[in-house]
């Protein structure tokens, strides 16, 4: 592994609390997280000269760096695939900045999921374009109407081929708590749950998703800051070195309503993922030190775990309960408390963690942590110190 | 009742067919393979001149989901959705009728119907196969 002046770092991150009622404008969140991020990093926001963030997003380009005063831009991308871009941001930021395009670029996610709309509730204002992916048009006729309805459909043949039960689930959301349990920044800080409750949660989608198998609603505003590390090195804190990042998409495949390719109990895109980031960075993501896997809801980290290669087909549920991924296990997995016990800002609050864990400032702080890997679907990234 | 389906340029053909009963798929005019969703262009050979083939109407319940809450919007009462392989190798979303939801499974065998939506539109569901 290279330790070039040329490589990308992320150098800041910032963020808003995350609640269920932020009192204010989504815009306000962004600007409010960019600057907490420049901040962090040592940077004057009118250094910011490249900006990146993913559709699902009403925040605005024009609006946020109006009020955050940059002055001139080289480079602006909106990726495509709402969450599921979220570690595909740096990616992008990685490319923009080692290729010379930009010196700063800001990654941003902004919503209020929870109080100005329900990000988990059907989308009755339906656009007449899906784009690009099948889930209003070709599922909302029947029913099949919100992203738990979607991820059921999607995961239903891989938890029934594996004989993956409820509580085989329940076993990663009681993980998930619990990291966020000893997390001041968790919306469930100091609430742990035990699987008899998560058992005894209101279903949410039948037969496979309870009310705690779901990540939540929040709101709340994140923002990453990549620069060159000859940038870096002169900043306020120590830089997460971008060791690789990757994205894939495949054909005829769709992000949450991916129903219509290939074999439906693995993602090839995750394996695609992992192969590039193995190339790139000469680790792989198991071998790692700490795995910040999307959770939007528990199946989704089983698939993952398969696709990234943490273990083999159909055993992602045993590699959980063996207590693998738990504080002191051989990779934790989101010692926040991840999507589903720390906050939903779409991912972006589990790139945040993977930064404070390479830095050593994380609440769950795991020991020794050299590396981290961060991955949502088709996309992964790989930081270092 | 039901939500009307959506139609746009590039799919609207599908739901008009449903209008006259017909289920279907879009094919290639050019190198004949079948696909679904639609798409204006084969994306094996790129010719946009493309044909709807009748389907038989049969398939296999890969998986299948309930929204317990919120309910599916624009139903009484929400309908077990299900992803259905067809015979013909293409995988579709849509309901299962006349099948309780303590029996569902994987591999029930099921046949096309038509439902009424709301708006007096037709869309495809499925019920079990009559022996």
């Amino acid at each position: 592994m290279s330790k070039t002046n040329n490589q990308a770092a992320i150098v800041g991150i910032g963020q808003t609390e995350f609640s269920k009622d932020s009192g204010r404008s989504e815009q306000q969140l962004a600007a409010e997280a960019v600057i907490a991020a420049c901040k962090d990093a040592g940077i004057n926001p009118s250094e910011i000269d490249g900006c990146i963030t993913y559709t699902i997003d009403n925040s605005d380009e024009v609006d946020l760096l109006r009020s955050v005063g940059c002055k001139e831009l080289n480079y602006t991308v909106r990726l495509p695939q709402g969450g599921a871009a979220n570690a595909a941001t740096l990616y992008h930021a990685k490319n923009a900045v080692e290729s010379g395009v930009c010196d700063v670029v800001v990654i941003w996610r902004a919503m209020n999921e929870r109080s100005q709309y329900r990000f988990g509730q059907p989308t009755v204002s339906i656009s007449p374009d899906a784009n690009g992916s099948t889930f209003i048009e070709w599922c909302f006729p029947f029913g099949a109407q919100t992203p738990a309805s979607w991820e059921a459909l999607s995961c239903g043949q891989y938890l029934s081929k594996y004989g993956v039960t409820s509580e085989d689930l329940g076993n990663i959301a009681v993980l998930m708590r619990k990291h966020a349990a000893t997390n001041p920044n968790a919306w469930f800080y100091k609430q742990p749950i035990t699987l008899e409750e998560h058992q005894n949660s209101r279903w949410i989608v039948k037969p496979w998703l309870r009310l705690l198998d779901c990540c939540q609603e929040s709101d709340g505003g994140v923002a990453i800051i990549v620069a060159r590390m000859d940038k870096a090195k002169d900043l306020k804190q120590t830089p997460a070195r971008l060791l690789a990042a990757q994205y894939s998409f495949l054909f005829n495949h769709e992000i949450i309503s991916d129903f219509y390719e290939g074999d439906l109990t693995g993602l090839p895109f995750s394996e695609r993922v992992t192969e590039k980031l193995i190339e790139d960075a000469g680790i792989a993501p198991k071998d790692t030190d700490v795995a910040m896997i999307y959770d939007n809801f528990t199946p989704q980290v089983l698939r993952q775990l398969e696709g990234f290669g943490y273990c083999g087909p159909g055993e992602a549920k045993d590699y959980i309960a063996d207590g693998n991924m738990e504080l002191d296990g051989k990779t934790p997995l989101s010692p926040n408390g991840g999507l589903i016990g720390e906050g939903y800002i779409h991912g972006m609050n589990n790139i945040t963690e993977a930064v404070r864990q390479i830095r050593g400032t994380a609440a769950n702080q795991v020991e020794n942590v050299e590396t981290a890997f961060v991955a949502s679907g088709v996309a992964g990234a790989i930081l270092g110190k | 009742m039901r939500p009307d389906p959506i139609l746009k340029i590039d799919t609207a053909f599908f739901w008009e067919a449903c209008e006259r009963g017909e289920f279907v798929a879009q094919k290639c005019g050019a190198c004949d393979i079948l696909w679904h969703p639609p798409r204006p262009m084969c994306p094996k050979c790129h010719s946009t001149e493309k044909e709807v083939q009748q389907l038989s109407g049969l398939g296999t319940v890969v998986s299948w989901c309930v929204a317990v809450r919120p309910q599916a919007f624009g139903f009484d009462e929400s309908p077990i959705a299900a992803l259905i392989e067809l015979d013909e190798g293409l995988r579709f979303v849509s309901n299962i009728e006349g099948v309780a939801e303590d029996d569902m499974q994987p591999g029930i065998r099921v046949q096309v119907a038509f439902a009424d939506t709301s708006g007096g539109k037709k869309v495809p569901v499925f019920k079990p196969v009559s022996e």
